[in-house]
């Protein structure tokens, strides 16, 4: 690539800094005339910004290689405005049109100013759209990024969300159980189950399971290894919560539960829970 | 060399394990211990295993074999105060320890073994016997 091509592209840029904006505003905001989710004015602001920084960009470096320190600025910017549009509700293909409609005026200047360089035409328009290809892919993999971020938070807050132990009673632990059951799931159960059994001294926890939509053999054995994992411990473990049809599944799998408690409602379970509870408290007085 | 001490308390005996529990002192505390119980003739053995973060199969079975040899010997034996990790290693390893009592501190155990001792007729065993 020539140097007179490579100083053709922030040259233009100069020149036609208003008339590129004006004319990429008005490509910006026919995509988005559907849904206007961003106002004019933050539009303008954040285009004005850009298109600057661009320039400023280019004009200290190659302007196909995005990733060199003279585009850092700009890097950070499409970041920003990913991050804040994925959040926005914007979809990746609107986020990256940011870029992407800056094509049409851009080219239209410069064959304006080249209209007779057919070299540095074909050169100039080759070096601005590998420039803008490369910042629109740097929009998509920062949306990318941002999206999957939620993602990551929204999952772990989701496994903290649905186990909660609740403390019902002196010595009485509830854990409802809410959504399908795997191995994962299941381990931070055990765990924070067995973690709360040792701080709160609990003689009996009561692990209901109205909120589980299906019980498998699986899922089974994971309830029958934290019951047993609590037993370990000193603790008893009551199951409720058991609607008709898991009981009829349970029953036509074949799985064993007859050394687990079970009652078919959370009030049973406590109900039994505290006669248990009581019988040894009673034991107690009757000693001391 | 570690030795686990064997405390008599009136007709029980209290074995606190403080140590990290290898196979030789497991062992060891096999022998002593069954000693310990027929000499004394004590009526519960209580095995504090709070201070153990770490098992494997091995000290997982011999736990299971002593209080099998104690019930053996006329005692009944209590774990107590097993750590939560501890629980989830045995459950993964298929030793859910069937027909050993448990209880979470030395306390609850105490009074396990005096309520079982009242009611010798008919001592109340807790079924555990997990199969998965």
């Amino acid at each position: 690539m020539s140097a007179a091509t490579d100083s053709a592209l922030p040259r233009i840029l100069k020149t036609y800094e208003a008339e590129l904006l004006e004319d990429w505003i008005t490509e910006q905001m026919a995509t988005f005339s559907r849904a206007s989710k961003i106002r004019e004015s933050e539009l303008r602001a954040q285009s004005a910004e850009f298109l600057s920084l661009l320039q400023q960009a280019t004009q200290s470096g190659s302007s196909s290689d995005v990733t060199s320190p003279a585009f850092g600025r700009v890097r950070d910017m499409l970041g920003d405005i990913s991050r804040s549009r994925s959040i926005q509700g914007f979809s990746p293909s609107e986020t990256a049109m940011f870029v992407f409609s800056m094509k049409r005026p851009l080219f239209a200047r410069i064959r304006k100013e080249l209209s007779n360089d057919v070299d540095g035409l074909a050169n100039t328009t080759w070096a601005a759209t590998e420039m803008l290809d490369k910042l629109g892919l740097i929009t998509t993999e920062a949306y990318q990024k941002s999206r999957e971020s939620v993602i990551a938070r929204q999952q772990q807050e989701l496994l903290e969300l649905s186990t909660p132990v609740v403390k019902l009673w002196d010595g009485i632990l509830a854990l409802p159980m809410i959504g399908t059951l795997d191995s994962a799931r299941t381990q931070v159960v055990m765990e924070s189950l067995l973690q709360r059994i040792v701080e709160t001294g609990a003689e009996i926890a009561i692990i209901d399971i109205t909120g589980v939509p299906t019980v498998d053999t699986l899922t089974a054995q994971h309830l029958i290894k934290t019951v047993t994992a609590a037993r370990l411990m000193g603790a008893d473990c009551i199951i409720s919560g058991i609607r008709p049809q898991i009981a009829q599944t349970i029953v036509h799998l074949g799985v064993d539960l007859s050394t687990v408690i079970t009652k078919a409602t959370l009030a049973d379970a406590f109900r039994r829970a505290l006669e248990m509870t009581g019988q040894r408290d009673k034991v107690g007085r009757a000693r001391s | 060399m570690d030795r686990i001490p064997i405390l008599k308390l009136r007709d029980l005996l209290l074995v606190t394990i403080q140590v990290d529990m290898h196979d030789r002192l497991a062992m060891q505390l096999q022998d002593e211990l069954t000693a310990r119980i027929s000499e004394t003739s004590a009526r519960g053995v209580l095995i504090d295993i709070s201070s153990l973060d770490i098992v494997d199969s091995f000290i997982g079975r011999m736990i299971a074999n002593i209080a099998a040899m104690a019930r053996v010997l006329d005692a009944q034996t209590v774990v107590v105060g097993m750590q939560p990790a501890v629980a989830i290693t045995l459950v993964e390893l298929g030793l859910t320890l069937p027909g050993v009592r448990t209880a979470l501190n030395v306390d609850r155990g105490m009074a396990l073994l005096e309520l079982s001792s009242d009611q010798t007729a008919a001592p109340r065993e807790r079924d555990a016997n997990v199969s998965d």
